[in-house]
């Protein structure tokens, strides 16, 4: 990872407030045991480990986290919430921090680009979670 | 017993071979399932978000429908259908304001407290059946056969909705047992398959498919149980390009646990709708005998 800038003001931002209150969860319970990646079952595909995402939001570091794919890609399986031993329920923060950006009407995927093809082979139960998770 | 039952959405669409056998082998063992009239989607999945609550909606609607229906407890075959009710009933026992703000926006039904119990299919095998009275129901038994069970994730996440031991869950290798069938253990029962990942990014999920068979395999598994229509659809998709992409990849036949009860209960064929299957695993069944 690039060189990242730490600063009072990024540490009592917005972003991590948003993220607490969404979340219900306490982001500084983490004490960094990398369980949640060890278990993540998508963590092969993503290119910030689902611990380091949590450091980066008690850092307040909103740009590093926005700019990865990692958030995109939970499944929300919850094991990583299973596990913890601090009780930190990491797939609430994901999901908040998804929601940061769809509640600004950004889709993630955008369901009307999908072709016919796709569309009739996958089971409705997929495209609804799916719609669910990564669209506004 | 007659118990109130909530399809879901793709139960009754792609899953038919879930529902049917499923509601053949309960009428084998003597229970009804009456179907809820007006259901509606649960909405697949459950909104972690603490102030999001019009996305539990949908599913507390379903509850006030079962309460309509005269029922105390509601039964389903879907693990999400099974997750996001469960767990909306949970917040309308357990959260006070929540409740309060979800009654209120529904003002034109009664306030509901959760006062529904949410099961699912595998729970009422295990807890008001009984192993022993299924047991006594086959009549061809499994002679052996060498079962994985896979559980994915919304039977056993959170701890909350869990089934069984989210971590060691038993019940579907006691149910193989039951039915005659040699229980095998992998590492990878409870991981999840990448679920609805399946829509963006399907090379993942197909991954991770590689990954959960080839363990059921190593470990000697020839066959894969599920209780869950999408891990049933990812697990049965990649399989076609995993055998382009490895050519040592050799797949494993997979079956809902219904399915496979349906069968040693010696039950009419029609009632698996084997069709649904991949083609792969109705040969299998019939170079197995388990089929005519």
């Amino acid at each position: 990872m690039a060189r990242v800038e730490l600063s009072s003001k990024k540490l009592h931002s917005e972003f991590i407030k948003k993220v607490a209150e969404i979340s219900g969860q306490n982001i500084y319970q983490c004490y960094q045991c990398g369980k949640c990646s060890a278990g993540c079952p998508m963590c092969f595909a993503m290119d910030i480990l689902p611990n380091q995402i949590i450091r980066l939001a008690q850092l307040g570091l909103e740009d590093e986290i926005a700019s990865s794919k990692t958030i995109w890609l939970c499944a929300s399986c919850l094991t990583c919430d299973a596990r913890c031993p601090k009780g930190v329920d990491l797939s609430r923060i994901m999901e908040a921090m998804r929601l940061l950006t769809l509640r600004k009407n950004k889709n993630h995927i955008e369901p009307s680009k999908m072709n016919r093809e796709t569309l009739a082979e996958l089971p409705a139960i997929a495209l609804v979670s799916s719609f669910r998770k990564l669209t506004s | 017993m007659i118990l109130s039952y909530f399809p879901g959405c793709t139960i009754k669409t792609r899953a038919r071979n879930f529902e049917d056998s499923a509601i053949a082998v309960m009428r084998e063992l003597g229970v009804n399932l009456e179907e809820l009239p007006r259901w509606n989607c649960c909405g697949t999945v459950y909104s972690l978000a603490e102030d999001d609550l019009v996305h539990h909606v949908a599913s507390v609607r379903n509850l006030m429908h079962i309460r309509k229906q005269g029922h105390q407890k509601v039964v389903t075959l879907c693990a999400f259908c099974y997750n996001s009710l469960h767990r909306a009933n949970e917040i309308m026992r357990d959260n006070p304001d929540k409740r309060f703000a979800i009654n209120s926006f529904m003002d034109e039904e009664d306030p509901y407290e959760g006062q529904i119990s949410v099961s699912h299919l595998l729970q009422v095998l295990r807890d008001d059946i009984g192993l022993d009275k299924i047991s006594a129901k086959v009549i061809k038994p499994l002679d052996g056969l060498k079962i994985a069970s896979y559980y994915g994730c919304t039977l056993l996440r959170p701890k909350s909705a869990a089934i069984d031991n989210p971590e060691n869950p038993i019940i579907l290798q006691s149910l193989v047992k039951a039915l005659g069938g040699t229980p095998i253990e992998f590492p990878f029962a409870i991981e999840c398959c990448g679920s609805f990942q399946v829509v963006d990014n399907r090379d993942f999920v197909n991954e991770r498919a590689y990954e959960i068979i080839n363990s059921a395999m190593k470990n000697g598994a020839e066959v894969l149980l599920v209780s869950c229509p999408l891990c049933e659809f990812n697990l049965r998709q990649a399989q076609v390009k995993l055998k382009q992409k490895y050519t040592d990849f050799k797949g494993l036949p997979i079956l809902y646990f219904t399915q496979i009860m349906a069968l040693s209960f010696g039950l009419d064929i029609k009632v698996n709708d084997f069709e649904l299957n991949s083609t792969e695993t109705q040969e299998w069944l019939k170079k197995n005998k388990l089929v005519a």
